[in-house]
């Protein structure tokens, strides 16, 4: 019952996003995000693989930048831990090896996009099914995403030795 | 001058657009009345579209500032200024209680008439728009990128500060007068001893600068009531004129007592002569006490008491006032937008009279008085008149111009607005309204370059208009085009409090400037916490702060744990969302205050005393997002002295000082 309620507020929720941005398409959003056709999710290969938003580039990660790290790790401080932790499932999903899972570009296109991502992107689509809380807007910058992509990647560095010395 | 080409050329485009919707309909606004099908189309503004412009009407004796729109008279916001105002926590919140603070000590409400636009060369700007406090002389500054009070200063040696704010072409300054006469300095006299003894004082209020509004000089005159005010622009810009009546000095049964003279005073100050005396050393420096409240870069408002103020008398800096002989009790006094005529509106006169700027600065160089009253010469009536409208209405108050060479004068006691030509002084139109108007409203229309298409009748009585809501009715206010030969009547709109008067500004205006969000990373509020990880909950004494934050959809922390009855208990709010249009609210049982309302990336604090032992839960009350009724809290509250340890936290095991630390 209860959980029946929640989905009830959610595709409500849905429906009005739709309206104000006319960008989803209202039987999208009541659709399974993840099983449906890729030919018809309306996006291109390379949306599809690094997510839809501001990166239209795949991003080259190069040497590891300790300074950019740091500034990352200071903005997912403050603008992400909310609802995010490195080693677990909190609000949404665990953060520590996000980057083996995705692209950068799709990590950046995720944080500056959150919206659009939930509405049209099938992958985010199905974790916010999963999840039920839809990622807020955080008015990130372009530097502050790939910042904070850094500071992921010193943390999936981290878990690895960490893993390593456990073996 | 392109800025406003934009304006105007944009609302021909709606125009046209608006046409073209109905062009299937409609018959098209010929003849006086319109048809119902004419009218509504008029005032239609589609779903989703904005009005062509906004409305700041007074909320009277709520103390608060609305914002309607237009054509469509929908009540688009209230802005708190003067009261309290518990919808978002104004005037409760430990950051916007200061706001209220005044030299009688924290006053909850005022009575707010006059909304005032900021201009820039004689026009109004949407930079700021300012409003006066009648009862405990107060006036305020909105900020329009905001919707929001910033700096409120109070006016001493003052008492019933009806004539303000007016303000001066390019806002040097802004006026505030003494409708009551008081003795200055204000002592225990007795009441029957008022003449001369009773002043009156015309005060001038740095406006230009944000955050630093400030009493730069106050004029000592006769004891009469100074009612309302204009400045010049273009040839009279530098002098500003005040209204008086009660020349009598009558201290009771005004209503028969300051209606015997025929004539009463407009006071004309030449306020670039007052610079040249102040800062010649003419004036006096006065002990007063009066406060300045300003909403700082922390989003925190502080309060400064001040201690003295710069007082001038005419008798020690001529050439600074004028008496305008002006029949009869005048009310309002209104300045076409040439600059050239003076428009009174006298209560109990027959007629308008419309002086002439020209002939006054003639008549004073000709030094034709017929007497001086305190230092100040009184020019003679038939020497300075341009002219008198004749047939004006009974009652005539308030004046404002559509920019095409006419003006629109309110009639209180007949009920009407009445149309004339400044080129003649003759009445080319009158129209009724429903009933007894006070101030009307043209947008721009007391500017040099007024938005002539509208005018909103603000009238007093409303009867039979709406719906009876018992004896107290809703007040009314009534929209009509102005733009043709002939005044038409479009709507009636109800408003919030006493309509008293109104400003309004092309939605253009307003636009681009707004402000969405606070950033997180500019948020210097002493109490903020900007992550998950800092907060927390610290008792110093009988004194707990929280340090909590919101975001989508949960408090941090969520769980409290040792607090005490009788703790003073500050629960200090970040709103950790940067996204446009989501505040979090805050409320807990039995909290005797209000509700906060957080806008994105801001820190509001409520203080609340808990009286009661027992779980007292929390919610935010914000509709922010599906799973806003997941949005709670539990704060458990213990007998005073019990050993329960201060304890926190937000999904998981709660954090904890040591008993110890108490
Ligand atoms: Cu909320």
């Amino acid at each position: 019952m209860r959980r029946f309620v929640k989905l009830g507020l959610l595709f409500a929720a849905g429906a009005l996003l739709s309206a104000c941005g006319g960008a989803a398409d209202v039987d999208d959003a009541d659709s399974d995000a993840v099983t449906s056709s890729a030919a018809a999710d309306g996006l291109t290969a390379f949306e599809r693989e690094h997510g839809i938003g501001p990166i239209k580039q795949p991003v080259e990660l190069g040497e590891p930048d300790a300074t950019l790290a740091s500034a990352g790790e200071e903005i997912f401080r403050m603008k992400c831990t909310a609802c995010h932790r490195v080693e677990e499932r909190y609000i949404g999903p665990a953060l520590g090896n996000v980057l083996e899972r995705r692209s950068a570009a799709y990590a950046m296109n995720m944080m500056m996009n959150p919206t659009e991502m939930t509405q049209r992107h099938p992958v985010a689509k199905g974790l916010l099914a999963e999840y039920l809380a839809p990622m807020p807007f955080q008015d990130l910058t372009e530097q502050d995403a790939r910042a904070i992509v850094e500071y992921l990647r010193t943390v999936a560095d981290s878990a690895a030795s960490a893993q390593a010395a456990a073996q | 001058m392109s800025m406003r080409n934009r304006v105007l050329l944009g609302a021909a485009a709606v125009g046209v657009v608006t046409a073209g919707l109905w062009a299937c309909g409609s018959t098209g606004r010929s003849g006086p009345s319109l048809s119902a099908a004419d009218a509504a189309s008029a005032v239609y503004v589609a779903p989703g579209e904005y009005d062509e412009f906004y409305a700041f009407m007074s909320g009277g004796f709520s103390g608060n500032l609305t914002v309607m729109g237009l054509p469509s008279g929908r009540l688009l916001k209230t802005v708190p200024v003067f009261s309290q105002f518990p919808e978002n926590g104004w005037g409760y919140s430990e950051e916007t209680k200061a706001m209220l603070q005044t030299s009688y000590g924290f006053a909850a409400w005022d009575d707010a008439h006059h909304p005032e636009l900021s201009m820039t060369d004689g026009v109004p700007d949407g930079r700021w728009i300012f409003i006066n406090a009648n009862n405990t002389p107060r006036v305020a500054r909105i900020d329009l990128a905001e919707f929001e009070t910033k700096e409120i200063v109070e006016i001493p040696n003052s008492a019933g500060n009806h004539g303000s704010p007016f303000i001066t072409p390019n806002s040097e300054y802004l006026v505030a007068t003494s409708r009551f006469s008081v003795p200055v300095p204000n002592r225990d006299m007795s009441i029957s001893e008022y003449t001369g003894n009773f002043k009156g004082m015309l005060s001038f209020v740095r406006a230009d600068r944000a955050g630093e509004m400030d009493v730069a000089f106050q004029i000592l005159v006769p004891g009469y009531n100074y009612d309302l005010a204009h400045a010049g622009k273009g040839p009279s810009d530098g002098w500003m004129f005040f209204t008086s009546y009660n020349a009598e000095e009558a201290h009771t049964l005004l209503e028969v007592n300051a209606s015997k003279r025929d004539k009463d005073f407009i006071a004309a100050v030449n306020w670039k002569r007052a610079e040249e005396c102040v800062a010649q050393g003419n004036a006096r420096s006065m002990p007063a006490r009066y406060v300045h409240n300003v909403v700082g870069d922390d989003h925190v408002a502080r309060s400064e008491l001040k201690e003295s103020v710069t007082v001038l008398e005419p008798a020690s800096c001529e050439r600074l006032v004028y008496f305008l002989p002006t029949p009869k009790s005048p009310h309002g006094v209104d300045v076409d937008p040439s600059g050239r005529f003076i428009v009174a509106g006298g209560k109990l006169a027959t007629v308008i009279p419309v002086h002439s700027f020209e002939k006054m600065i003639q008549a004073i160089e000709e030094e034709e008085f017929e007497d001086v009253i305190d230092g100040i010469p009184v020019l003679e009536y038939d020497e300075i008149i341009a002219g008198e409208v004749q047939d004006p209405g009974l009652g005539p108050l308030h004046t404002e111009f559509d920019g095409r060479g006419y003006a629109y004068t309110t009639a209180f006691i007949s009920s009407e607005v009445v149309k004339w030509r400044l080129e003649d002084f003759t009445v080319v139109d009158r129209i009724p309204v429903y009933y007894s108007v006070g101030h009307l409203m043209i947008p721009g229309g007391d500017s040099r370059e007024p938005w002539g298409k509208y005018l909103v009748a603000l009238n007093k009585m409303t009867k039979d208009r709406y719906l009876p809501t018992g004896p107290e009715l809703a007040h009314s206010a009534q929209l009509i085009d102005i733009s043709g030969d002939k005044m038409k009547l479009l709507l009636d709109f109800p408003t919030m409090g006493e309509p008293h008067y109104a400003q309004a500004l092309p939605a253009e205006l307003l636009m681009e400037k707004q402000v969405k969000l606070y950033r997180l990373d500019e948020n210097t509020n002493q109490y903020a916490v900007k992550s998950e990880a800092d907060t927390r909950v610290t008792r110093n004494g009988r004194r707990v702060d929280v340090y909590m934050t919101a975001i989508r959809s949960h408090f941090a922390p969520d769980n409290i744990e040792g607090i005490e009855v009788g703790d003073t208990v500050y629960f200090h709010v970040t709103n950790l969302e940067q996204d446009w249009d989501v505040p979090h609210g805050f409320a807990a049982l039995g909290m005797e205050t209000a509700e906060l309302l957080i806008m994105p990336g801001a820190t509001r604090t409520l203080t609340w005393v808990p009286t009661r032992v027992g779980i007292h839960p929390f919610y935010c009350t914000d509709f922010c997002s599906a799973l806003h009724q997941e949005m709670q809290g539990y704060v458990r509250v213990s007998p005073r002295g019990s050993n329960v340890p201060l304890a926190w936290g937000t999904g998981g095991a709660l954090r904890s000082q040591p008993v110890a630390a108490q």
